[in-house]
């Protein structure tokens, strides 16, 4: 019994947590995945139904904003959060003397909460007394910035505040990888007199592709789950003008009683991750074992 | 006298892989055991194997003359020194040597004691305060001799302990590791894949490939009788030159044809071994081809070969001639006159051959 | 790790500082786009409301009042309760403590048990993990809602807990298995010789090692605890919310004038404690990050 005892404790002790993950994880999925097949609305019903909510959900106008949203905001994101990120990493490898004190500076909104981020750019970005007042403050009376109340605008507000949080965390990730090319490669090519642009160019950054990856990844993740920023910055409004995904989920889920769209809706975001993770984890995963 | 350790029909496989196939091996008492072969061949999960930190599928493990198959690793008073020392990172010098007395329930003053004189014997006790990490490569070497010695065990396990010290270090530990064998008078199973730590330490040598024994014997055996084709050219540096030949009866003895480009074939005359197929390959040692006149001997025989290559290696010289489409290597005197593209007459030991089946590979003297 | 290389200019020494002085000013600038939100957040949360909306967006505070420090912390409303941010923010310690030491714990002993000791199938769960931490929690949050009243802690601090510790050991496990993965088998081997067990040889020898990654797995599950509102606005009720949540209700309560002085102190105070952390062991919180997204 001992003996036995011995030899079993590392399953022993990992199966509580194997247990968890099967259920809450996968388990869970699978019941979302069933409450999305039925007519589900207050309460869940387990009758299969077909793919009534799907159809309902591609739809609903709602949907159709929130999937568009999804896409600008995700798009628009991804590519100035990665592009502001190497360039700040760039820079920053010079040889900068404060660069301990500027990469500090760069990376704390990471520390703070979507919803602190949403609250202080909502007042920045505030018509009455935020940056369009500052500035007409300063005499230009026809200067307007009122993205966060202007429909077809208020998206791109979430991108302002969004690109300010995480292009600090992309940055931090692409000087990790600057630092990693090795240092041999760089002094040969200085020798070889190849200019410190062409060094960049044509060793550093494609040697860094791993890295791109990884960021896309992390940043396309960040971009589909996105919800405490849009309800902190715009509410999901004005109207339904920046929903996204996740507060749709939400709002069908604890405000609608629409059960059965919130569950549908929920694997379609899950789908969307999984088609960008999987692939990704996947590979990681092999490359580990090869 | 009982074997101090004995092991029967042992087979380890991973699922469909076969590691260790029908391993049949024991030590005496006070023996210094070795198991080399090329990496991959099984000898470090034979070594884990037999300290239980890995389980067998078939066959039995006997030490000190107890069955110790399913025991676990601590109950098997056996003691091990790694390859990357496995020091504790965190524990100073004098906590890594005693933390297995600790775990025993070892009291205080005999774990003192105890790491007082393993210390004096490996010269480590001005290192007892030291963290591994500011311990030299040869030290952290000691420290992990010492974790072993103060366990006092019936078997000592040493896997490829030398590999990562520079040459020179290599080289005086290894002197270190046999004078230890020698005073403590312990049984020693050790594990390298460096032939010539093989036959410097070892009372006897295990040879092993693909997880099957290739041989059993002493380091002369092992040199002088390998008993295939694998054990010839790994045991030895360099390696004994392997040279494909015909054979026919003849009145005298056995008569053996070696074919070179450009030239006649080299016919040898052995009036000792009979019998032989008339495909073989001819084994001899480098040192077994000496110039002509400096090795005398009823089975020398004298053949004019054209050199190809020359390299003084000090206290030798091996020069590099062509049969029969292979390199082969013959060990002079360093005072040699040989020249690259000169020919020289080389003595040809014959009382050292040994022969192998083409096909087979196993040896047939 | 690359110099700037001399601009071709008449002087190559002046275009070389005339490049570094461009360097830093670029440098500059974005440090004040990143620094601003937080300048304007400090400066309006000493305001007073008149002078809020007299003045400029980043002016300095002429008479720096504290009032709404004190109306954010004890008595700001959201909705009709008037208690300011205070239970709230003890709320979210109250559950962000546990939590963090939980999952913490358990990411060790799996991230042990995964890297050192493997089994067959181990590795299968620890993708099955993996995988995991991936998923948008939407796709679980029905079920949990369920879940959590069928145990009878729904919009309670444990189920709270429950749910950060269950939704965190994926990412912990992760950290610790990753940490522990580079740290050689044969350690493990020599002690099992020594003669110890699986807790000796975790408690002497890997947790004296961990600190490192301790430090990285508790800032980590710290800051997303701390910072987690989709939970928190989904599982809590009135009375059990945590600071996230009570801030955006603060903020975006429908009733009376808006207080944006009070908004930026309550933002500020629910910040304080992550970025308190992070000022004094960002090294860690950067690790952290880093090794949350280049997995494997």
């Amino acid at each position: 019994m001992a003996a036995w005892l011995e030899r079993n404790v590392p399953r022993i002790l990992l199966a509580p947590s194997f247990l968890a993950v099967l259920v809450f994880v996968y388990g869970f999925i699978a019941w979302t995945a069933w409450v999305s097949m039925t007519r589900s609305r207050l309460l869940p019903k387990y009758e299969i139904e077909g793919f009534i909510q799907y159809e309902r959900l591609f739809a609903a106008p709602r949907w159709d904003t929130a999937m568009n949203n999804l896409f600008i905001f995700g798009a628009l994101f991804i590519v100035v959060s990665m592009l502001l990120g190497l360039l700040l990493a760039i820079l920053l490898d010079q040889k900068i003397r404060t660069e301990g004190a500027l990469r500090t500076i760069y990376l704390y909104p990471m520390a703070l909460s979507m919803i602190v981020t949403g609250t202080a750019w909502k007042w920045i970005m505030n018509p009455g007394l935020g940056i369009e007042a500052m500035v007409r403050g300063w005499g230009f009376d026809e200067f307007a910035f009122d993205w966060v109340i202007d429909p077809d605008m208020a998206i791109y507000a979430i991108v302002v505040a969004a690109v300010w949080q995480a292009s600090g965390f992309v940055m931090a990730l692409f000087l990790a990888g600057l630092r990693s090319v090795d240092e041999e490669i760089i002094r040969a090519a200085r020798v070889d007199g190849i200019p410190t642009w062409s060094i960049y160019s044509a060793i550093i950054i494609p040697s860094m592709a791993p890295i791109f990856l990884s960021a896309f990844i992390v940043l396309a993740h960040l971009a589909i789950k996105s919800f405490d920023l849009v309800i902190a910055l715009t509410g999901g409004g004005p109207g339904y003008a920046t929903d996204l995904p996740a507060t749709y989920m939400y709002a069908m889920a604890f405000s609608r009683g629409d059960i059965g769209q919130a569950a549908s809706s929920a694997m379609v975001m899950m789908t969307v991750v999984f088609a960008i993770v999987v692939p990704y984890l996947y590979s990681e995963l092999r490359a580990k074992r090869g | 006298m009982e074997a101090m350790l004995e092991i029967r029909n042992l087979d380890k496989s991973y699922g469909a892989t076969e590691i260790l196939k029908d391993i049949n091996v024991s030590a005496e008492p006070g023996g210094f055991l070795v198991l080399v072969g090329p990496s991959g061949c099984g000898k470090s999960t034979l070594l884990n194997c037999i300290a239980g930190l890995e389980s067998i599928s078939g066959g039995s493990i006997h030490i000190g003359g107890r069955d110790m198959t399913h025991v676990s690793p601590k109950d098997r008073n056996i003691a091990m020194v790694f390859q990357s020392y496995a020091l504790y990172p965190t524990m100073s010098v004098a906590r890594n040597i005693t933390f297995g007395m600790k775990v025993r329930g070892v009291d205080r003053a005999t774990r003192a004691s105890k790491l007082q004189d393993v210390a004096r014997q490996l010269q480590i006790e001005q290192l007892l305060d030291r963290r591994p990490s500011q311990l030299s490569g040869g030290q952290r070497q000691r420290v992990a001799m010492g974790r072993a010695l103060v366990r006092d065990p019936q078997l000592f396990l040493f896997d490829e302990p030398l590999s990562n010290l520079d040459a020179k270090l290599r080289v005086e530990m290894r002197l270190e590791i046999k004078k230890l064998h020698h005073d403590l008078g312990a049984t020693m199973v050790y594990v390298t894949h460096d032939q010539i730590e093989a036959m410097t330490l070892a009372t006897k040598i295990v040879v092993l490939k693909d997880g099957v024994v290739q041989q059993i014997g002493s380091p002369a055996e092992i040199y002088r009788r390998p008993a295939n084709l694998f054990v010839a050219d790994f045991m030895g540096s360099p390696a004994m030159n392997l040279i494909p030949a015909r054979t026919s009866r003849e009145s005298g003895g056995t008569r053996i044809e070696i074919e070179r480009t450009g030239g006649a074939p080299v016919v040898l005359i052995d009036t000792r071994n009979g019998d032989l197929p008339e495909e073989v390959i001819l084994g001899l040692r480098p040192e077994d081809i000496a110039e002509a006149g400096f090795r005398a001997g009823e089975e020398v025989q004298e053949v004019k070969c054209l050199i190809d290559m020359v390299e003084p290696a000090g206290a030798d010289t091996f020069v590099v001639s062509r049969l029969a489409g292979r390199q082969v290597t013959a060990r002079l005197h360093s005072e040699t006159t040989a020249q690259p593209g000169s020919t020289l007459d080389l003595a040809f030991d014959l009382g050292k051959v040994s022969y192998f089946a083409q096909d087979t590979g196993e040896r047939l003297n | 790790m690359v110099d700037a290389t001399p601009a071709p200019l008449v002087n190559p020494r002046a275009g070389q500082v005339a490049l570094r002085w461009l360097l830093f000013a670029i440098l500059a600038l974005f440090a004040l786009f990143y620094l601003m939100p937080l300048f304007v957040m400090i400066t309006t949360s000493l305001k007073s409301l008149d002078e809020i909306r007299s003045g400029s967006l980043v002016a300095l505070p002429v008479q720096v009042t504290f009032e709404a420090w004190r109306t954010a912390w004890s008595s700001a409303c959201s909705g009709i309760q008037c208690e300011g941010l205070r239970p709230y923010f003890w709320n979210s310690v109250a559950l962000t403590v546990p939590a963090v030491a939980v999952s913490t714990l358990i990411g060790a002993v799996n991230g042990y048990v995964i890297a050192q000791w493997k089994f067959r199938g181990a590795n299968l769960i620890f993708s099955l993990m993996l995988f995991g931490c991936f998923i948008p929690f939407q796709v679980v949050l029905l079920p949990m809602a369920r879940t959590l009243g069928f145990m009878g802690v729904a919009g309670t601090i444990p189920g709270l807990i429950f749910v950060h510790v269950i939704y965190g050991i994926g990412f912990t496990t992760l950290f610790f298995r990753n940490y522990y993965v580079t740290i050689p088998v044969e350690l493990v081997k020599a002690a099992k010789v020594d003669g110890a067990g699986f807790f000796r040889i975790f408690w002497s020898i890997f947790m004296p090692l961990s600190l490192p990654i301790m430090m990285v797995t508790v800032i980590w599950q710290f800051t997303q605890i701390w910072n987690d509102f989709l939970f928190g606005v989904s599982f809590s009720q009135a009375g059990t919310q945590p600071v996230t949540v009570a801030l955006n209700n603060i903020v975006n309560s429908t009733t009376g004038v808006k207080e944006y002085n009070v908004n930026m102190a309550a933002a500020i105070i629910a910040a304080f404690p992550t970025l308190f952390v992070y000022a004094v062991a960002g090294k860690y919180f950067i690790r952290g990050l880093t090794a949350g997204s280049v997995k494997g």
